[in-house]
């Protein structure tokens, strides 16, 4: 059964940290074993993940047809996978099939994802092999001011939540004079539901420095900081390892591809608060202070980390330039619907049947996201709500789940894009709690910065369990609106100006569940059982 | 991650500490991160060491670590084991697994009397599509049941 006559197979087990938390790294030691056992012939390299995250571990077999894939391969798989043939894309239980050819995957428009999950995220070879530095090139040849511009006519806009034009802030930070410029890169991506951040990082992260290069480049910054949460510690050390590798490659530091171009490049680690995504909170914590907001203004593109012009720009935002670059703004810019152009990186998680990364262009529906690449839930119960946008994101009724994915539509409809986070509950789901978190996660993880966020959170969640407990309800209904009507109104940042969303949505749409009337389901989730769902949408 | 009452120690700890992040902009947080590595906490002791070192008022830095999670003041337990309670856990039942640590004795936030476990919260760990998800000792685990924390558990009292 082994492959004497063939060549070495090539053999791909990803190393991102989801595919890891479901086995990946005893797969790939199972398949090294056969390798050192002398039966098999087969290299294995570790890939970022494809986002087909219920499909993890995801194994796949360079053969003449294309990648062939099999999953979610358990390490006792295995053997019964080499004894197949799996080398040379055999039959198997587990076989997939050529994983570009899933219609999951091939219906999807993977412009800033194209190649994580492709590569060898931390091979420099691999990278150029697959297009990358053209950005890079690109840019260097021209002008700052022309970059800047080819960012703004692009139409992108930042993937950080507020959708804010990156050539636009880029041009301020342009029109500064100061010789000292930085550009931070946001990757706290603190919200419930994102993980494209992560999935760049460690899957990518060449991708991400060549951006912030052309940021660097187009703004004219000689520093650069990348502010990782510490719960992401692959992240952390995949990026760390990429900008050591980048540095001997001459692709960051002094003379930056003999371009006269100096750019170099520090990670940071946050301490565990989510508030430091807010981005002049993050300033702070870069400075190494406490994170608490800032007014603005000042904006940070004019004074920002020390006092600096500063561009600070999420990692999808940065992580899409050097596309924007390599193949021209109006390739980019074709894409997507109205003022939402190019592709928007959707996340699928919470209680789905295939949850994972769906890249394709602004203007897809809820349902279409949340059934057809979904596939409904994992648990095989009825849908009942999605959040969308993170924990500061409303919760939709599955009668709204038609609304095109777009930030001007969503914003109409009371809701937010946000970072293209989507997190799926089933009927199961108790309204009444969900709001309680967000008032409770809101208390806990204010900046202290103004009342109305820190004290009206902490109010929040006594007048929603008054509500509940059925205690003068109508006069603490009133009371719950006034204060979200606070914490709108009167709050700094969007943390307290935006948790009212999550709540008012739940009330609006399941007033029930607050109301004592529709009793919590105390029913254990029933397991999918269904037919086999894998690579279908 | 030995932990040492010692004065002299973290004092000699923190001061070395400093002298590597010396060249950094704004370098407390790297600077507290790696106190809290190789004291498993950050001590009141290092506070005045902190702010003599680095030419900020005590305020300032016992303000900086009380702001953050992370940084702890106290020991925790030999390992610290994370269940995410964020909305995509959540929906796939994360309370169960909360709830199921209290029943064995490890309310969240507190460390076994043996000093083997801590078990904690936290809110996202990225792995929303293959929740609930948990972290010990720095590892990511998806798709975790009560029986499955129950040997995450076991495993990180018998290390
Ligand atoms: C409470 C709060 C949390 C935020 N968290 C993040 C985050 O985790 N990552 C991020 O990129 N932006 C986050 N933002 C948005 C940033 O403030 C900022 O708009 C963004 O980093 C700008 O980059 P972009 O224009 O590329 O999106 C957050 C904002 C708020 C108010
Ligand atoms: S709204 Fe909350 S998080 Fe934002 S500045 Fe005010 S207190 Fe801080
Ligand atoms: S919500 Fe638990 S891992 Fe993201």
């Amino acid at each position: 059964m082994n492959n004497p006559a063939h060549s070495t197979a090539t053999v791909y087990v990803p190393r991102d940290s989801a595919a890891r938390s479901v086995g990946a790294d005893e797969v790939a030691q199972a398949l090294q074993q056969a390798a050192a056992r002398g039966d098999f012939a087969l290299d294995v390299v570790r890939n970022g993940s494809r986002g087909m995250l219920w499909l993890e571990p995801l194994v796949e077999v360079v053969t003449p047809e294309g990648r062939v894939g099999y999953g979610p391969v358990a390490p006792e798989d295995v053997d019964s996978l080499l004894a197949a043939g799996m080398l040379d894309g055999a039959d198997h239980p587990l076989r997939l099939g050529v994983v570009d050819e899933l219609p999951w995957l091939a219906r999807q428009n993977r412009v800033t994802f194209a190649r994580v999950g492709v590569t060898d995220p931390l091979s420099a070879e691999d990278y150029e092999a697959h297009g990358g530095l053209a950005g890079l090139r690109a840019a260097l040849e021209l002008a700052p001011a022309d970059v800047v511009a080819e960012v703004t006519a692009s139409g992108l806009r930042g993937r950080g939540g507020a959708g804010f034009p990156a050539g636009i802030k880029w041009k301020t930070v342009l029109e500064c004079a100061d010789e000292l410029k930085f550009v931070c890169c946001n990757a706290d991506e603190g919200d419930s539901g994102t993980f494209a951040d992560r999935m760049v990082m460690e899957g990518d992260p060449f991708m991400l420095i060549e951006g912030m290069t052309i940021a660097a480049h187009a703004v004219g910054a000689s520093e650069g900081y990348l502010y990782i949460r510490s719960e992401y510690p692959d992240a952390v050390a995949t990026m760390r390892r990429a900008i050591g590798i980048a540095r001997e490659h001459g692709w960051l530091g002094r003379n930056i591809l003999g371009s006269g171009l100096h750019f170099d490049l520090h990670v940071r680690v946050g301490a565990g608060a989510y508030i430091c995504g807010e981005e002049t909170s993050m300033l702070e914590s870069l400075e190494g202070k406490r994170g608490t907001v800032r007014a603005k203004p000042p904006i940070p593109a004019v004074e920002g980390l020390f006092g600096r012009p500063t561009v600070v720009n999420n990692v999808l935002t940065l992580a899409t330039v050097p596309v924007v670059l390599a193949e021209g703004a109006q390739a980019y810019e074709r894409l997507g619907v109205e003022r939402s152009r190019g592709t928007q990186v959707f996340q699928l998680g919470g209680n789905i049947a295939r949850g994972g990364i769906v890249e394709t262009a602004f203007g897809i529906t809820l349902r279409e996201l949340v059934e057809d690449y979904g596939g409904g839930t994992h648990s095989g119960r009825p849908v009942r709500t999605a959040q969308v946008g993170g924990p500061l994101g409303a919760y939709l009724p599955e009668s709204m789940f038609d609304l095109p994915m777009d930030y001007e539509a969503f914003a109409a409809a009371g809701a937010m894009v946000g970072h293209g986070g989507v997190v799926v509950f089933d009927d199961s789901v108790d309204m009444a709690a969900q709001a309680r978190f967000a008032m409770e996660f809101c208390a806990e993880e204010s900046c202290g910065k103004c009342t109305p966020c820190r004290v009206g959170a902490v109010r929040g969640v006594e007048v929603i369990d008054r509500i509940v407990a059925g205690t003068h309800r109508d006069e603490n209904l009133a009371l719950l609106e006034d204060l979200c009507d606070l914490m709108t109104e009167g709050s700094l940042c969007a943390m307290g100006g935006l948790t009212p969303l999550p709540v008012r949505s739940a009330l609006t749409h399941f007033p029930d569940d607050f109301l004592g009337g529709r009793r919590l389901l105390d029913i254990q989730p029933v397991r999918a059982t269904g037919p086999k769902t894998e690579g279908t949408a | 991650m030995t932990t040492s009452g010692n004065d002299v120690t973290v004092e000699s700890v923190v001061r070395g500490v400093v002298a590597r992040h010396r060249g950094e902009r704004g370098a407390l947080l790297p600077v507290l991160h790696a106190v809290q590595a190789e004291l498993g906490h950050v001590p009141q002791e290092a506070v005045p060491v902190l702010a003599e070192e680095l030419n900020l008022s005590r305020a300032d830095v016992h303000g900086v670590v009380t702001f953050y999670h992370d940084f702890r003041r106290e020991p925790a337990g030999r390992t610290t084991v994370r269940i995410c309670r964020a909305e995509a856990c959540q929906a796939l039942g994360a309370d169960r697994l909360v709830s199921y640590a209290r029943e064995s004795g490890l309310p969240l936030g507190e460390t076994a009397a043996d000093g083997s476990v801590t078990v904690e919260q936290v809110f996202c760990l990225g792995n929303c599509a293959l929740g609930p998800s948990v972290e010990a000792n720095g590892r990511l685990y998806g798709r975790v049941g009560p029986a499955r924390l129950g040997s995450i558990l076991n495993g990180t009292v018998s290390s």
